[in-house]
C-alpha cells in the first residue's frame, strides 16, 4: 500500500514540478514551471467578499458592489503579480565548502533577475526546512545560501530547494521545486577526545637526531616517550592539539603513516575513520608530514592543504 | 512566514482604521470612539516603546464591558447601528491582540467590511472619495505586511497599491454592469436598516412639517419631458389625511383602488416626466397633482395617493403623466365619504367650532365661505414663520386667537377644521410644493425643505378642490419658494439661504453632478440591467446564457490584465549607459558617420572625430565617459547624468 503514495509521488514531481533528477547548468523559471494556489488569507479573503456581496444585495448598496467587485478585481490582480514575482528568474547554484558531518552545509544558489521587473519578498527553502528571504532588482543578481544539516560523511546532493512567495498581496502563494545538479563533500566528524597521533617510522637514531641540530624550528610531530621534556610544545597541548614535540631543521625527516591497519581490530569502521580524519587534523595542524595507508589504497606521505583535503575526501568517500 | 508586525505596519493599521471609522464617529456613541482611540493610542504606544502586549484577560474584559455598554446604548446587540458599534470595537481592539500575521490580515480584511457599513448611511460622492482613499491605505497597509523584514518601503508600497488597484477597475465596471442584479432583500433587514432616512410620515401634528423644512436633503428629481408647470402649479401629492384626533391629522383607513378617475379640464395638457425618488422607507410615489397613471408595481387610493407594493427602500425611477386642471369626484361622494370628511373630535378647540358656523351662516355658499376663512388669514395678522410658538391642548382655538403665526401644516390643518365644523367635507393634502429647476442638466431638485401641507374641500357640483390656505398668508411660499416666505431670522437650510450668484450656480454644478450619480451609479438596479441588456440585444438571454457572457468577457478582461503585467518579464533591463551611447550612435550616423558592428567605441571615436570634425572634442568626451561607466569599476548617478547631458547637448 505504500507503494502507491510513492508512484503518485513521483508522477507528481515529473509531470507536475517537472523534476527528472538533478538538472545541471542554470534553471530559469518558466512560466510552466511556477504553480500558484490561494493561501488560507486568500480563502479567507474570498469568503470576505462574498459576505459583502451578500450584504450588498440585501440592503441594494451600490457602492457595496462596486467596492466588492473592486476587491475581486484586485484579488486577480493579486494572483498574476504573485505569478510575476516568481516567473522568469534564472538560477544556478554554486558548490558548496566541505564541512564536518554535524555542521550546516551551505550551498550559495544565485538569483538572476534579467527582466525589468522588480522582486521583492522571495525565500528559498532549502529540503531541511530553512528558509531565507530575498529581494532581487531589476537586472541585478543576489546570492541565497541553502543551508542543508549534514549527519554522516559522504557525498550530499543540495535536494530540492522550493523557491516561494506570497508577495504583494499575501492572497496566493507561487512555488517552484528546483534540484540543481550540485553536492558537497561532507567530511567524517573528527573523533573527540583526540587520540595521540602515532609514532612516526624510519626515524634514524636518537643520537645524530639530537646532534644535528637544535637551531631552526621546522615544525612539531607527535611526542614520543623517549623525546627529551624540553621539546614538548606546551601551548600545543593547551590547544588540546595532544602532546606534540618540536622538531627543529637539520633533524632527519621522519614518515608518520596514519595506518588504518594499525588500528586496534575490534575497533568498527565509521570509528576508524572518524580517528583517521582526526589524525589528519592534527598532522596537518602540526605541519607534519604524513602519508595515509587504507585498506583499499595508499596515498604518499606529503604536507599543505591540498594534501590534506585529498586526505579527508578520501576519508569522507569511503564506502559505508 | 514569520509575523513581520513592525511598528510602521502598526501604524499603517492604525491609519486605515482611523480612515474607514472617520464617518462613523458623528453616528456612535462617544464613549466607543473613545475607546476606539485609545486602543488605537495604546497599541502605537505599545509598537513604539516596544512593550508587551495586553493580557487576554483583560482584553476580554474589555470586549465584555463593551458589548454590554452597546447593549445598554441600543438595546440590541444585533441591527445595524448596535452592529456598526460593535464591529469598530471588535476592530480596534484586535488590534491590542493582533500578534501574528494571521491577526493582522484579519484586521485588513475587517477594515475592508468596515468600508462597506459606511455605505449602509450614505452612499454620496463625498463618501466615495473617502472610503476609495481608505481602500487605497488599508490595500497599501496588506501590502506592507509581504515585504521582507527591514525591507518596507511605503511610497512603493503605495504606488503598487494605488496600481493595482487601477488594474482592478476595469474588471470591477464589468462585474458591476453584468454581475446579475438581484432586488434585495435577501434575508430580513434589521428594523433600524432605514433609520434617518428623511421624509413624509402618515400623520401631522404641528412641528411635524417645520422640522423636515430644516432638512437639505433631496426628497426627489423630476426631469420634465416638455414644459415645466408653473410654480404655484407644482403641488407633488402625498399622504391624505382624514382623520383629525384633535391635535393632529392621520390617515384613516385607506382604501385601494384599481382605477379611480377623475376628468382632466381645458386643454388637456398633461405634463410628461421622470420622477426619481429618494429612498424614504414609506410606500407613497409622488407625482404632481393629479397623476394620470400609474407607476410599475403600484396602486392607487381612492383619494388618489400613488402607494408603492413595498416601502421605497432604493432610489425609484418611475415615468408619470399629470394633468394640472381637473374635476375630481364632482359625481357625488358617498355618505360614508361624506362621514369621513367631516369628523371632529368632540370636546376640543370649541372657539373655532363657533367661529366656523357663525362664518357659514354669513356666508351665501359653501365656496363663499372657502373665500371668507381665506380673506380672513389674509387680512388678520397671521404670520407665515418656521419657528412658531407652542399650541396648547386645544392647538386650532390656540393658533387661530392667540399665537397666529405658524407654517403650512397649521394653516391646513385650521382650515379644514373650520371646513369641517361648518358641515364642509374637507381633508388634509401633504406632499411638496415647488421645486427649483436646475439650469446644469435641466431637472428639478424637490427638497424635503419643500414638504408642505394644503387641504382639498368638496364642494357640490366642482367635487374636490385644492385649497392651499398657506398661499393666502405667504403667497410667495407658493410662487418663489419657502426661502422667500420665511422671516430672515428664521433658520433654514444654507442651500436655501444663498444669495450669491456663484455660489448658486457651484451648487448646482454639484446637484447635477450628483444626479448624475444617482442615476447610473447608485440608481444601476434589476430594472436598468435588464435595459442595459436589452439594448445590446440580450434581453431574453437566458441567465445560463448571461452567466456564460460574465465569465466570458470577465477571462477576457483577465487574459488582457495578463498579457499587460506579464509583458514586462520578457522585456529585459537595459543598462541606461547602453541606451545613452545608443542615442549618441544614431545622431553619429545622421552625420555620416555610421558605427560597424564590430567596430570598439574608442576606434569608432577616431574615426567620427575625423569625419565630423566640429565636435571632435565632445566625441571624445563621450566616448572617455561612455568606456569609463561601461568597463571602469562601479559608476554612479551623477556620472551617467553628465553623460546624458553631453550626448543631449551633441549637435
Amino acid at each position: 500500500m505504500r507503494a502507491l503514495p510513492l508512484a503518485l509521488r513521483r508522477w507528481i514531481d515529473i509531470w507536475l514540478y517537472q523534476l527528472r533528477g538533478p538538472q545541471p547548468g542554470p534553471i530559469v523559471l518558466g512560466h510552466r514551471r511556477v504553480y500558484i494556489l490561494p493561501t488560507s488569507h486568500g480563502c479567507i479573503f474570498f469568503l470576505v467578499l462574498v459576505l459583502m456581496l451578500a450584504g450588498s444585495v440585501n440592503y441594494s448598496l451600490a457602492l457595496g458592489f462596486v467596492l466588492t467587485f473592486l476587491l475581486a478585481g484586485l484579488g486577480v490582480n493579486g494572483m498574476l503579480y504573485t505569478f510575476r514575482n516568481m516567473a522568469n528568474l534564472r538560477i544556478s547554484t554554486g558548490r558548496a565548502r566541505s564541512v564536518f558531518a554535524g555542521d550546516a552545509a551551505e550551498f550559495p544558489l544565485r538569483i538572476e533577475n534579467p527582466t525589468e521587473v522588480d522582486r521583492a519578498a522571495l525565500e528559498a527553502v532549502s529540503s531541511t526546512g530553512h528558509a531565507y528571504g530575498f529581494d532581487v532588482a531589476a537586472g541585478t543578481d543576489t546570492l541565497a545560501p541553502i543551508m542543508l544539516a549534514t549527519r554522516s560523511r559522504g557525498r550530499l546532493a543540495i535536494g530540492r530547494v522550493m523557491l516561494r512567495t506570497r508577495f504583494p498581496l499575501g492572497l496566493f502563494r507561487a512555488w517552484t521545486y528546483l534540484e540543481p545538479d550540485v553536492d558537497c563533500i561532507v567530511f567524517a566528524r573528527p573523533e573527540t577526545p583526540p587520540a595521540p597521533l602515532p609514532a612516526p617510522t624510519g626515524e634514524r637514531g636518537e643520537g645524530s637526531a639530537s646532534a644535528l641540530g637544535n637551531e631552526d624550528f621546522a615544525g612539531l610531530r607527535a611526542y614520543h616517550a623517549s623525546d627529551s621534556p624540553r621539546r614538548i610544545a606546551w601551548k600545543a597541548d593547551a590547544q588540546n592539539r595532544g602532546l606534540l614535540s618540536k622538531v627543529f631543521s637539520g633533524e632527519a625527516e621522519s614518515e608518520l603513516w596514519l595506518d588504518w591497519n594499525a588500528l586496534p581490530p575490534t575497533m568498527p569502521i565509521e570509528a576508524r575513520i572518524s580517528r583517521l580524519t582526526r589524525w589528519v587534523l592534527d598532522a596537518d595542524a602540526a605541519g607534519m608530514t604524513y602519508g595515509l595507508r587504507l585498506a583499499s589504497q595508499v596515498i604518499e606521505p606529503a604536507a599543505g592543504a591540498g594534501h590534506r583535503t585529498r586526505c579527508l575526501e578520501t576519508l569522507a568517500l569511503l564506502p559505508q | 512566514m514569520t509575523p513581520r508586525l513592525d511598528t510602521r505596519n502598526v501604524a499603517w493599521m492604525a491609519l486605515s482604521m482611523a480612515l474607514v471609522t472617520l464617518p462613523h464617529v458623528e453616528r456612535l456613541p462617544v464613549w466607543i470612539t473613545a475607546l476606539a482611540a485609545l486602543a488605537i493610542a495604546w497599541r502605537l504606544y505599545l509598537g513604539w516603546k516596544g512593550g508587551q502586549l495586553p493580557r487576554k484577560w483583560l482584553l476580554l474584559t474589555v470586549v465584555a464591558g463593551a458589548s454590554a455598554g452597546i447593549y445598554v446604548s441600543f438595546g440590541t446587540l444585533f441591527g445595524r447601528d448596535a452592529g456598526v458599534a460593535l464591529l469598530v470595537v471588535m476592530l480596534t481592539l484586535k488590534l491590542l491582540e493582533m500578534a501574528s500575521m494571521r491577526d493582522a490580515m484579519i484586521v485588513i480584511f475587517l477594515s475592508y467590511f468596515v468600508v462597506l457599513t459606511n455605505f449602509l448611511y450614505s452612499q454620496t460622492i463625498p463618501t466615495a472619495a473617502l472610503m476609495l482613499v481608505g481602500v487605497w491605505v488599508i490595500t497599501g497597509t496588506m501590502i506592507g505586511l509581504q515585504w521582507r523584514e527591514g525591507a518596507l518601503r511605503y511610497q512603493e508600497t503605495l504606488r503598487l497599491s494605488a496600481i493595482m488597484l487601477a488594474q482592478a477597475t476595469p474588471l470591477m465596471l464589468v462585474l458591476f454592469l453584468l454581475f446579475p442584479r438581484v432586488q434585495g432583500p435577501l434575508w430580513g433587514l434589521p428594523r433600524d436598516a432605514f433609520a434617518g432616512v428623511s421624509g413624509l410620515s402618515d400623520s401631522m401634528s404641528p412641528g411635524t412639517l417645520s422640522q423636515l423644512s430644516l432638512s437639505d436633503a433631496v426628497a426627489f428629481r423630476v426631469q420634465f419631458q416638455g414644459e415645466i408647470p408653473k410654480p404655484n402649479q407644482l403641488y407633488w401629492r402625498g399622504p391624505v389625511l382624514w382623520y383629525f384626533d384633535g391635535t393632529s391629522w392621520h390617515m384613516g383607513m385607506t382604501f385601494e383602488s384599481a382605477t379611480p378617475s377623475y376628468a382632466p379640464v381645458g386643454t388637456g395638457a398633461a405634463y410628461s416626466y421622470t420622477v426619481t425618488l429618494e429612498p424614504h422607507d414609506k410606500r407613497w410615489l409622488f407625482a404632481l397633482d393629479l397623476p394620470a397613471k400609474l407607476a410599475p408595481e403600484s396602486r392607487f387610493t381612492t383619494d388618489f395617493q400613488m402607494l408603492a407594493n413595498r416601502p421605497v427602500r432604493s432610489r425609484t425611477r418611475y415615468e408619470m403623466t399629470s394633468h394640472t386642471s381637473y374635476r375630481l369626484g364632482y359625481e357625488g361622494l358617498s355618505p360614508y365619504e361624506r362621514r369621513r370628511a367631516l369628523q371632529l373630535p368632540d370636546g376640543y378647540n370649541w372657539r373655532t367650532r363657533a367661529l366656523a358656523l357663525n362664518m357659514r351662516n354669513a356666508a351665501r355658499d359653501d365656496e363663499d365661505m372657502v373665500k371668507q376663512v381665506l380673506a380672513m388669514f389674509r387680512t388678520q395678522p397671521f404670520f407665515y414663520t418656521l419657528t412658531p410658538p407652542l399650541l396648547g391642548d386645544n392647538p386650532v382655538d390656540d393658533f387661530l386667537f392667540n399665537t397666529r403665526s405658524g407654517f403650512c401644516e397649521h394653516y391646513a390643518s385650521a382650515f379644514a377644521v373650520l371646513m369641517r365644523a361648518a358641515g364642509i367635507p374637507a381633508r388634509v393634502v401633504t406632499g411638496y410644493q415647488g421645486g427649483e429647476v436646475n439650469p446644469i442638466g435641466n431637472y428639478m431638485i424637490v427638497r424635503q425643505s419643500e414638504a408642505h401641507a394644503w387641504a382639498e374641500v368638496w364642494i357640490a357640483g366642482r367635487g374636490w378642490v385644492r385649497v392651499d390656505p398657506t398661499a393666502a398668508v405667504s403667497p410667495l411660499r407658493v410662487e418663489s419658494g419657502i426661502a422667500a416666505a420665511v422671516p430672515a431670522t428664521d433658520a433654514l437650510p444654507l442651500a436655501l439661504r444663498s444669495n450669491s450668484e456663484w455660489l448658486r450656480q457651484l451648487r448646482f454644478t454639484w446637484d447635477s453632478f450628483a444626479n448624475s450619480w444617482n442615476q447610473w451609479v447608485l440608481g444601476y438596479n434589476p430594472e436598468r440591467q435588464y435595459w442595459l441588456l436589452s439594448r445590446v440585444g440580450l434581453d431574453r438571454a437566458t441567465s445560463q446564457t448571461l452567466a456564460l457572457i460574465l465569465l466570458g468577457i470577465t477571462a477576457f478582461i483577465t487574459c488582457i490584465f495578463a498579457v499587460v503585467i506579464l509583458r514586462r518579464l520578457h522585456r529585459h533591463a537595459r543598462d541606461p549607459v547602453v541606451a545613452i551611447y545608443a542615442r549618441f550612435c544614431r545622431k553619429l550616423a545622421r552625420r555620416g558617420a555610421q558605427r560597424a558592428p564590430s567596430e570598439g567605441p574608442a576606434d569608432f571615436a577616431d574615426r567620427a572625430a575625423r569625419r565630423v570634425p566640429e565636435a571632435a572634442a565632445a566625441i571624445r568626451a563621450i566616448t572617455e565617459s561612455y568606456i569609463a561607466l561601461r568597463y571602469g569599476a562601479g559608476s554612479d548617478r551623477a556620472q551617467v547624468r553628465r553623460l546624458k547631458r553631453l550626448v543631449r547637448e551633441l549637435q
